[in-house]
């Protein structure tokens, strides 16, 4: 029984060539990052080469990696497909992505950028005691990296196997792990930079183009545009034919403290997203790493303004019913390529997709690895010193080895069938609940301490994880929890946790300290320097 | 260096990696930012600076800025959200041809965030030179 399946599987209902095509593309881009990796590891010794580029990098060039860091598969795929299938909610989603890195801009960026070394938590060890503070942030850290990453290899195991009809979905979730573990392991942070820089440029130029090609249909009239968006035929689930106007508001968020929940996740996640965060190390000084994120704005910006005219132009030209048939959600944008400019631009538009899902895990496997050697091996287990020369960054590949292999195997045992969605929300939540608090608490409160540090960082975990256990996702029926994501009690409880933590207890020391912090945070006073050549 | 730092049975050897702009070994000195608060001190007189004058009235125009503006993206924001949920048939109305009030300001949120961004870099270059001026003085004297 199990035979004639995969046999039908293997058969591709659609021409054998696009998928042809599509392959030939994904493996230029796997070729020109090898290549890149190549390069990098020859330049990648010692441990700010490794972990942080060597601080080198451009204001650009960083701007374009955060940006290749942050939109990810969901956002492309994801966002097109929500709103090709109901408007303008999905829509909305889009507009949290980038007024949270306002966030990360006036608060966390330069602060991070003048007083830390190659993680977040160095902020925090500054003037608190190191080891509890450290061990706290990395279990934070790597939980957010790890379900944030499990989600992006199921999704990229789906996805790959919808783009290149033929290619199982472990295939394809090996091949995802064990490209990102060779970046990572090889080529350091240099090299997944450039992947970075290289997937935002391919993202944005497919972006670009299909957003033109949708308004030649209209001949360039945005009023037409929108006028055909007002009546959208689509055959519900009872089988009815109805037509909506998909402009309108509310066609599937019934619930807008769903969406007031998500909105906290997401504009004060972004700033205590590790692999975001680990980005701001790579330039030379706050000036380049605030010039950075500006870059990063303008591009994440108007790539989600873009959803605009591939998400809506899916609605418009294909309809959700032919999408429906055609590969569902995820492939609006894909199927809007293959009828606007054939299956070449088809195969073009999948690489793109398959760059993005590779750069996101390579930073996510990154900065997992560098906050587990530096914050717990080097830090808290050897007290803050290498017993011998490069152990650190020998820990960190290790790692990196380690995380592929973990999230290759539950990527697998989980299925392509698992609901992944509440894994990246529950990602938003920790970095809003646990990380931010206590990032702000540590930059601008004197009187912050490491009993509030580690309280706002263990309440804010435990409470994402136990809410997003018993919501809607989880529990089917009657869920404990109203809400899809737990922002909107977590935040809350992490500030709270953090701050009565610290009343609990003086400790002179990190008050005391507090005042050097406060200069190098403002002054980059003794910042760490970028290498010579 | 305090003896808790070392254990005392301790056999592994005492150098960094050579390549290492920042060597965590025990044997080489550490790099400014590896440095206790005790170790530290000479670097930079911490305390006189932080209680400079001008550095305070940097501190302060930073917050004057960083703060209102920092409520007023959220307020921005979060009106969002709360208008189109709680007032769909509002958001509704048409407004410039077919687009409507909700699309038009989800729209409007893109341009607030560049828009404040811009200011912020305007602002943060004044802080930059206020922040060395400030720096200046401590080198020389």
């Amino acid at each position: 029984m199990i035979f004639p399946i995969l046999f039908a599987q293997a058969a591709p209902t659609a021409p054998a060539a696009p998928g042809n095509t599509a392959l030939v593309m994904f493996l230029a881009f796997v070729a020109a990052t090898l290549v890149i990796t190549y390069f990098s590891a020859r330049k990648s010794t010692g441990s700010s080469a490794y972990f942080a580029a060597g601080r080198r990098i451009t204001g650009w060039q960083n701007g374009l990696a955060v940006a290749g860091d942050y939109m990810s598969a969901a956002s492309f795929l994801g966002i097109a497909g929500m709103i090709a299938f109901n408007g303008y909610d999905g829509f909305m989603y889009s507009v949290g992505f980038l007024v949270a890195y306002l966030t990360v801009l006036l608060i966390v960026a330069e602060p991070l950028r003048n007083a830390g070394k190659y993680t977040m938590a160095d902020v925090l060890a500054y003037r608190l005691k190191p080891r509890p503070v450290r061990a706290a942030a990395s279990l934070s850290t790597l939980t957010v990296s790890i379900f944030y990453m499990i989600a992006q290899m199921v999704g990229a195991g789906t996805l790959v196997r919808q783009l290149l009809p033929g290619v199982s979905y472990e295939l394809a979730v090996v091949g995802v792990g064990i490209l990102m573990v060779i970046y990572v392991v090889f080529g350091g942070m240099l090299a997944t930079t450039w992947v970075q820089i290289i997937k935002a440029v391919l993202l944005m130029s497919g972006s670009i183009l299909l957003s033109i090609l949708v308004m030649k249909q209209f001949d360039f009239s945005l009023a037409k545009f929108f006028a055909s968006l007002t009546a959208i035929t689509s055959t519900a689930p009872d089988g009815t034919t109805v037509t909506r106007n998909f402009l309108t508001p509310g066609l599937v968020f019934t619930n807008p403290w769903d969406q007031i929940s998500l909105g906290m996740a997401l504009v004060l996640g972004t700033a205590g997203l590790p692999h975001i965060l680990i980005r701001f190390y790579t330039v030379p000084d706050a000036k380049t790493a605030r010039s950075s994120v500006v870059w990063a704005m303008i591009i994440i910006g108007l790539f989600y303004i873009m959803t605009t005219f591939f998400g809506f132009g899916a609605a418009s030209l294909l309809g959700p019913d032919y999408l429906k048939e055609h590969g569902g959600t995820n492939m609006a944008a894909p199927e809007l390529a293959r009828v606007l400019g054939g299956e070449l631009f088809f195969a073009f538009i999948s690489a793109v997709a398959f760059a993005t899902i590779l750069a996101v895990v390579a930073g996510l496997t990154i900065s997992a690895s560098t906050s587990f050697a530096h914050d717990f091996f080097t830090n808290v287990i050897h007290h803050g010193r290498e017993h011998r020369p490069g152990e650190e960054v020998r820990v960190a590949r290790i790692t990196a080895f380690v995380v592929g292999a973990l999230s290759i195997l539950i990527a697998i045992v989980l299925g392509p069938t698992v609901n992944v969605a509440f894994l990246v929300g529950l990602a938003f939540a920790v970095a809003a609940s646990a990380n931010l608090p206590v990032i702000i608490f540590s930059i601008f409160w004197r009187r912050f301490n490491t009993t509030g540090a580690v309280s706002g960082l263990a309440v804010g975990l435990i409470s994402s994880i136990v809410l997003i256990a018993v919501s809607p996702d989880f529990m089917k029926d009657n869920p404990w929890f109203p809400l899809k994501n737990p922002a909107i009690v977590s935040i809350p409880l992490g500030f709270l946790a953090a701050v009565i933590g610290t009343l609990l207890k003086r400790e002179p020391e990190a008050e005391r300290m507090f005042t050097e912090l406060e200069v190098r945070a403002n002054t980059g006073l003794g910042a760490e320097k970028a290498t010579e050549h | 260096m305090p003896p808790e730092d070392v254990p005392p049975k301790d056999p592994t050897p005492e150098f960094a990696a050579p390549t290492d702009i920042a060597p965590l070994g025990r044997g080489a000195e550490k790099p400014a930012h590896e440095r206790t608060a005790a170790e530290d001190r000479d670097v930079a007189n911490w305390g006189a600076i932080a209680t400079d004058p001008d550095f305070r009235s940097l501190l302060r125009a930073k917050a004057k800025f960083i703060v209102p503006v920092t409520v007023f993206f959220i307020v921005y924001y979060f009106a969002l959200p709360i208008l189109v949920g709680w007032f769909p048939e509002m958001m509704s109305v048409p407004v410039l041809g077919e687009a409507n009030m909700a699309y038009l300001f989800a729209l409007s949120q893109f341009f607030m965030a560049w828009i404040v961004a811009l200011f912020y870099v305007i602002a943060a270059a004044g802080w930059d030179r206020r922040a060395a001026a400030v720096l200046r003085k401590f080198q020389t004297s």
